[in-house]
């Protein structure tokens, strides 16, 4: 297998030839954000917050879906990658409903740890405060859209990993919402088998065990990417 | 089918021909004002007066000036018989006795059509699009012939290329470097998929086309097919257009029966089957990574490319989607040869467009002009200028993609760059005149209201930002906005259209940001003060 040698920010790294950026990055320590992405699932490009400027193109670019290539000349850090990583942060917070104070997830949110990462010290839009529902019907986990970032990690560790394909998008636009079967409470779904990888997965508080109170959950991803390196790269180790 | 059986069905086709013909449109917007009725009462009238062995009525695809219909035209004289209704069928008739009539005709020497130039509606009002002997009469399907007996896969790739055709769904790629792309890939399978999703609001080209001349889009792909070496193709288009699927199910229907599509197409070693995919009509599924997922049955979002259709298409082989029009080019690009194709149009544009004329001005239609044109001949001339001697105040193209180019630029020639250029784009070829009583704010509001409610979701910049420019658009026409508001609508356009997705997200703030660089001042005047 071919090394190739590019360079993030100036700092010249090598990575594997077919790698992606993200993954280059992330080998050689250097931060770039994500929320979509998890390791080991089919990646989407959806949260667009990886964007990077490179070289041999007039577009971003989202580093998690983009192949390292010799000599590329990424710049991951620019004022506008800033500008616009912010932007998208705020438009997420504003979009649904995130009172961090009363959730589940406080202090253990990856939307909220990114937030202060990258200085979001304000939003700059009106919060849309949609009227959306929570489901306790599962008699061990909940899902309430009001935390939803529609990263689709749920959908895909459902479907790739544990191969029940329970979650799905339904609707469009400002109406988009992840489904259980079709549709159903998911207490009623027939295709779920409770193993909780979706919960595991969540990086907000939208997705949660049932009886954990506010700002109390847990979420230890190590084991969920245990699994997931075990089905995807047949290794067993911890 | 061999080239002798093609050539006697022609023959026994044109043997059946009458001194005189009424061509009565049947394409959807005159269906939609009766002409099938008309049709049928001319029809009969004539046989009642023992006129049928002299005169025939024949059903045709669209016959441009789609807003005086229905439309019939007269095939001796040339002229067209406008807004004709069933109670004056007679007074077609007495025309054709040479008495005096009252109804309204237009000359095909009026400038409407006079200004125009026809290779991809070459057949448009010409056949009867449910006939395929009607198709093979005009010289149908011999092309098609001569590809598979004459030409290598490479040569076909080589006039494509050499012609200079640009994609007509929008981004105006070079048809030939796509095909070559597509060709080179090797894999077991490869797919031809048709573009037929037509999603702008206002265009209706495309659903012409098919509904005027189906075969020539099924010749096109085949050719196509032959090119880069696919076995199956895929028609996607919208289940909104019945009647263009109708007729392409049944024209599919006859180029089967014929052996112009199967195995061993004119008895070649060549076999291509063609099947349709109805969409059930989001504009994001005419984005072609979302309409290869609807294709394969999932949830039509679009995907990063690369990797492009052209290497990992449908289910991962390579497959080549073009549009409609850009199909319906092949033939006359390969009967007439690249370079007569590439003598038409301009520097880097070649050949025609079709444009759906629409909005304020006196004739609106189906129309097709060569590149180069200028969209002052176009509206002013073809079009007939704002009725009432009204002012043109800017010219919206390239729908909820494009942008709105100020009256002052109506000597621009249309091509893929200038347009551009002007902060708009080529498009698909939705037209629209906007004369001077038009608020351009609440235009941009109007296209970002289409974008906002057909994003598909997936992306962040593109749901939840043309929400927010929605938003803030509809602040400034109420007065409620100050300046604050109008430089976040800025800095949100630049950073949708930086960060989205897919082509939906990226191009939907050209609306807002045309018409602010072309219009500013309406914005500014409707601001409030900061306080
Ligand atoms: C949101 C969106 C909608 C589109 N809709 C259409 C469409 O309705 N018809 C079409 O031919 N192309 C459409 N396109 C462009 C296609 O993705 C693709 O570029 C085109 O079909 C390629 O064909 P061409 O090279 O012949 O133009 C759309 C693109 C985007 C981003
Ligand atoms: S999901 Fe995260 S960002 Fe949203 S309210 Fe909970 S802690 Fe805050
Ligand atoms: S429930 Fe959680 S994992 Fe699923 S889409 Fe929403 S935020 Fe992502
Ligand atoms: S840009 Fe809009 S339509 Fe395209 S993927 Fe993103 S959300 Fe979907
Ligand atoms: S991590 Fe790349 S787009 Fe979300
Ligand atoms: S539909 Fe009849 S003239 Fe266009």
């Amino acid at each position: 297998m071919s090394v190739k040698t590019f360079s993030i920010d100036g700092k010249v790294i090598s990575a594997k030839e077919g790698q992606t950026i993200l993954e280059a990055a992330r080998d050689a320590g250097i931060f770039i954000p994500t929320l979509c992405h998890f390791p080991g699932l089919t990646n989407v490009g959806a949260c667009r917050l990886c964007l990077v400027e490179v070289s041999n193109s007039s577009k971003l670019q989202p580093a998690c879906t983009t192949k390292v290539s010799e000599g590329m000349e990424v710049r991951s850090n620019s004022e506008k990658l800033k500008e616009y990583r912010k932007l998208i942060i705020e438009l997420l917070l504003s979009e649904r409903n995130h009172q961090c104070s009363v959730c589940v997830a406080n202090g253990n949110c990856e939307l909220q740890n990114l937030a202060m990462t990258l200085g979001v010290d304000h939003v700059r839009f009106d919060f849309r405060f949609p009227n959306l529902p929570v489901d306790i019907s599962h008699e061990l986990f909940g899902i309430d859209h009001n935390r939803c970032i529609l990263c689709t990690r749920c959908v895909r560790v459902c479907d790739e990993i544990e191969g029940a394909h329970t979650w799905d998008v339904a609707n469009r636009g400002a109406n988009a919402i992840v489904i259980t079967d079709m549709n159903q409470p998911w207490g009623e779904s027939e295709s779920c088998t409770s193993c909780g990888k979706c919960v595991l997965v969540c990086p907000t508080g939208a997705l949660f065990k049932r009886g954990v109170s506010v700002a109390e959950l847990q979420k230890d991803k190590s084991h969920l990417e245990f699994i997931i390196q075990a089905r995807v790269k047949k290794q067993w180790i911890r | 089918m061999d080239l002798a059986e093609l050539l006697e069905i022609s023959e026994k086709e044109r043997r059946k021909k009458k001194p005189l013909e009424i061509h009565c449109c049947v394409a959807a917007s005159c269906v939609s004002s009766n002409s099938q009725s008309i049709k049928d009462k001319l029809t009969e009238i004539l046989r009642n007066q023992n006129l049928a062995d002299k005169v025939d009525v024949i059903g045709v695809g669209c016959l441009g000036l789609c807003s005086k219909g229905p439309l019939l035209r007269n095939s001796q004289s040339g002229e067209f018989y406008c807004n004709v209704s069933l109670d004056n069928v007679e007074e077609i008739l007495k025309d054709l006795k040479g008495e005096k009539c009252r109804i309204e005709k237009i000359s095909p020497d009026d400038p409407f059509y006079k200004k125009q130039m026809h290779i991809v509606l070459e057949n448009s009002g010409k056949i009867d699009p449910e006939s395929i002997e009607s198709y093979i009469a005009n010289g149908g399907y011999i092309t098609l012939y001569q590809v598979l007996h004459e030409m290598t896969p490479q040569e076909v790739i080589e006039e494509i290329t050499k012609s200079g055709l640009r994609g007509r769904g929008g981004a105006g790629y070079p048809t030939g470097l796509k095909w070559s792309l597509v060709a080179k890939s090797v894999a077991e399978k490869k797919f031809v998929v048709c573009n037929a999703d037509e999603g702008d609001p206002g265009a209706f080209m495309d659903r012409s086309v098919l509904e005027s001349d189906p075969h020539k889009i099924i010749e096109g792909m085949t050719i196509a097919a032959y090119a880069v070496g696919a076995q199956q193709g895929y028609i996607y288009i919208r289940g909104e257009y019945p009647l263009a699927i109708s007729r392409l199910q049944t024209a599919i229907r006859q180029a089967k029966k014929y052996g112009l599509l199967g195995s061993q197409i004119f008895e070649a070693n060549f076999d291509f089957k063609i099947d349709l995919r109805i969409g059930a009509g989001a504009f994001v599924c005419g984005e072609e990574t979302a309409l290869m997922q609807s294709i394969e049955g999932k949830r039509g979002t679009p995907y990063p490319r690369p990797p492009y259709p052209a290497e990992y298409g449908l289910w991962g082989y390579p497959t080549l989607i073009n549009n409609v029009e850009t199909f319906a080019n092949v033939v006359p690009i390969i009967r007439n040869g690249s370079e007569w194709f590439s003598k038409i149009g301009t520097e880097n544009s070649k050949g025609t467009k079709v444009f759906a004329l629409a909005g304020k001005i006196a004739r609106t239609g189906l129309i097709e002009v060569p590149m180069g044109t200028t969209l002052r001949e176009i509206v002013e001339e073809i079009g007939g200028g704002v009725p009432n001697k009204g002012k043109i105040k800017a010219i919206q193209t390239g729908g909820p993609s494009g942008g709105c180019i100020p009256a002052s630029k109506l000597d621009t020639p249309v091509d893929y760059e200038s347009l551009i250029e002007l902060g708009s784009m080529m498009g698909s070829g939705g037209m629209i005149v906007m004369d001077e009583n038009t608020n351009m704010v609440e235009v941009a509001k109007f296209f970002m209201e289409f974008s906002k409610d057909e994003s598909c979701g997936k992306c962040i910049p593109c749901r939840a930002g043309t929400y927010e420019i929605h938003n803030i658009l509809s602040k400034i026409l109420n007065g409620e906005a100050t300046q604050y508001d109008f430089e976040k609508l800025k800095l949100l356009c630049k950073m949708v259209k930086e960060t989205s997705l897919c082509g939906l997200g990226q191009s939907a703030p050209n609306p807002v940001l045309s018409t602010i660089m072309n219009f500013e001042d309406e914005y500014l005047s409707l601001l409030k003060e900061d306080i």
